[in-house]
């Protein structure tokens, strides 16, 4: 089975409290923020390599995993990359764009040019992305490509190396299941970390990965050792010849409101209730 | 002048709270340019769910039979058929709406706008403020193709109240996409619970991992969450370990909801959970370190052990 799965960097999410607004107010500046590889795109890494290897035995590979990152050519862009190889990935590929350039429309025409060069099985995604928050590249992946998508799986088997899949996939209201004939899309959810997510007709039935609690498995030693070798395919738009028209305007930047108030710290359970009957007035 | 169609959400048959949120936003975006909306009723039940969408002021109100469970590719093509004659697209960005409007904005070459927060319409020029970063950072942004979508932040829009009158229906034919062929619909495990949804209550209570167990939200935290007639959430540590289900998850990848009332107990107030419930009016931590990160944005903070704190907190709430 052969997977490719998109990485993007993004400014350290845990730290984005601290992000600031440039003086015209038109761009982010994430000055003193590291860039880490988008969170969400961690996990579904970690599905990715669960999908393609044999959990029982070390470093038991039995398919491919290609990663794709789209922004600048520079050591944080490449560092990211390679941490996904370290990771398990095979190989890399860094199509060199200026981030102010991307949208939603731009990734997904650039990954279609991708997926039809590397003709994959399956890819996996984030379902968004942590500085933007739109949950959309995938799906407009899925359309461009004429294949279905699933957003938001947590858990997915397949015992026929990915040409059929089985998937949960997390709803509003409860969860749904699906069977999908590949080749697809396929968007994960948080719960694609829990220790029986996947299955793929090669780690016997049953195998229970260790609970993961942030993000997708650390790279061993040996794993970096190893990533350090492996390639990444650099490339340009115009090597690509993709359809680089944004759809989207970005015109203003604001920080959020401060929330108003201060915070009471009260004494006991008799004075919460007082304060939120007789002061804030809300029960 | 835009023309706007709302893709309503249908639930058994009924159409959900998200759609009246995206006929707020369509209603601001129709009268900001001196345009009109309608609604399209799709999936199972469209019929009968267009009945009812009849009383909120849509020019027409059209309809899609499709029988079966919900997939996108099921779908998404006769969106965009019947989208093909309005400006922008509307949807809430509910689980529903994220997987569906992007595929119809592929399909129509629009630029997508997700999880909006506000509308401007200034001299008719529309663009729309989004929150980016996990709530850190507001973006304005335009959509430059010449039809836009839009998926709206459920907790931003009032739900939009019926206004009487009755709008025509319209049958629009259901087109087939190749892509649906691919997915088999096998099932779903609708959740039902007799409180209110998170989206729409008044009031919340989430627990986080301090509850250790299933059995303790439904021993500690239910009996207050009813007490209180709240909707019950909870942290991404919580649903995780399998406390609770995974949809009552609050913050950047769960429910981000805006009650008058939050309540948080037990949990830390990690970035991507204060993402979910920072809009709150008012908001309580109980937690027993007086450090924890929600104290930023909490306006009452009892330091306390939950387990001695909860049950009394119930019983006082019963007396009022
Ligand atoms: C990409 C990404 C997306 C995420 N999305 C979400 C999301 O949508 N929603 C979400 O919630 N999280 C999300 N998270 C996880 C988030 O970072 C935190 O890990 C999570 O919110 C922690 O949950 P918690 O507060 O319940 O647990 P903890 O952080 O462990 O906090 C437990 C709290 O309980 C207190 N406590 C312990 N015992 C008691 C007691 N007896 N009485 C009172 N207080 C007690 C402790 O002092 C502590 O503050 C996301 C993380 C990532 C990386
Ligand atoms: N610049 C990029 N490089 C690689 N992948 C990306 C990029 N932008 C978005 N993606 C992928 O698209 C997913 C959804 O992103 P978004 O629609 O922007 O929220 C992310 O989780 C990534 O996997």
């Amino acid at each position: 089975m052969k997977i490719l799965v998109s990485i993007k960097r993004v400014a350290d999410p845990d730290n984005a409290s601290k992000l600031k607004v440039s003086s015209d107010g038109t761009a982010v500046t994430s000055e003193g923020l590291e860039w880490k590889m988008n969170p969400f795109d961690d996990w579904s890494l970690e599905a990715a390599l669960r999908l393609t290897e044999n959990a029982a035995e070390k470093n038991a590979r039995v398919g491919e995993v290609v990663l794709v990152s789209i922004g600048p050519n520079d050591e944080h862009t490449q560092r990211i990359i390679r941490e996904g190889l370290a990771k398990g990935a095979e190989r890399g590929i860094l199509v060199e764009a200026d981030e102010g350039n991307l949208d939603a429309s731009v990734v997904s025409a650039i990954l279609k040019a991708i997926v039809d060069k590397e003709s994959p099985d399956l890819v996996v995604m984030g379902k968004q992305a942590a500085d933007g928050d739109s949950n959309v590249a995938g799906t407009e992946l899925a359309e461009k490509l004429g294949w279905p998508v699933i957003n938001s799986a947590m858990k997915i088997l397949t015992s026929d190396d990915g040409k059929t899949l089985e998937v949960k996939r997390e709803l509003d209201t409860g969860v749904a299941t699906v069977k999908v004939t590949g080749p697809a899309v396929i968007t994960t959810s948080d719960r694609i970390l829990q220790p029986d997510s996947v299955q793929n007709g090669v780690t016997p039935d049953g195998h229970q990965y260790a609970k993961l609690e942030v993000g997708g498995r650390y790279a061993s030693l040996k794993g970096i050792m190893q990533a350090k070798k492996k390639p990444i395919d650099q490339m340009s738009l115009g090597d690509l010849g993709v359809d680089t028209a944004k759809s989207l305007n970005y015109k203003k930047f604001e920080l959020p409101p401060a929330r108003s108030g201060q915070t009471t710290f009260v004494e006991d359970v008799a004075d919460l209730v007082d304060k939120l009957h007789n002061t804030a007035k809300v029960i | 002048m835009a023309n706007v169609l709302v893709v309503a959400e249908l639930l058994e048959g009924k159409a959900r709270k998200t759609t009246l949120c995206a006929v707020t936003a369509a209603k601001q975006i129709a009268e900001g340019t001196g345009g009109s909306f309608d609604i399209l009723s799709i999936g199972e039940g469209a019929g009968a769910a267009a009945e009812e969408l009849a009383g909120y002021g849509a020019g027409k109100v059209l309809k899609a039979e499709i029988a079966g469970g919900y997939t996108c590719e099921k779908y998404a093509a006769t969106v965009a058929e019947a989208g093909k004659g309005y400006d922008v697209l509307v949807a809430c960005a509910s689980a529903y709406g994220k997987d569906l409007l992007p595929r119809v904005a592929a399909k129509l070459g629009a630029g997508v706008a997700s999880d909006i927060s506000e509308v401007h319409t200034d001299g008719g020029k529309l663009s729309y403020t989004r929150p980016m970063y996990a709530g850190n950072m507001f973006g304005t942004v335009e959509i430059l193709t010449d039809k836009q979508v839009v998926t709206v932040r459920q907790s931003e829009f009032e739900p939009a109240a019926s206004s009487g009158g009755a709008s025509p229906s319209e049958d629009v034919a259901v087109q087939t996409d190749p892509a649906a062929d691919k997915v088999e619909f096998l099932g779903v495990e609708v959740v039902k619970s007799e409180r209110p949804d998170l989206g729409d209550a008044d009031v919340v209570v989430s627990g986080g991992r301090a509850l250790k167990s299933a059995d303790n939200f439904t021993n500690v935290i239910e009996p207050l969450v009813d007490a209180l007639g709240a909707a019950m959430g909870a942290s991404r540590a919580a649903c995780d370990a399998g406390y609770v289900a995974p949809e009552l998850q609050v913050g950047q990848t769960g429910k981000v909801v805006a009650p008058k009332l939050y309540i948080a107990i037990g949990i830390s107030g990690a970035i991507q959970h204060l993402a979910g419930m920072k809009g709150s009016k008012t908001i309580v931590a109980i937690n027993k370190d007086k450090e924890a990160p929600i104290a930023q944005v909490a306006d009452y903070f009892l330091v306390a052990d939950l387990f001695d704190t909860v049950p009394a907190l119930t019983e006082a709430v019963k007396k009022l």
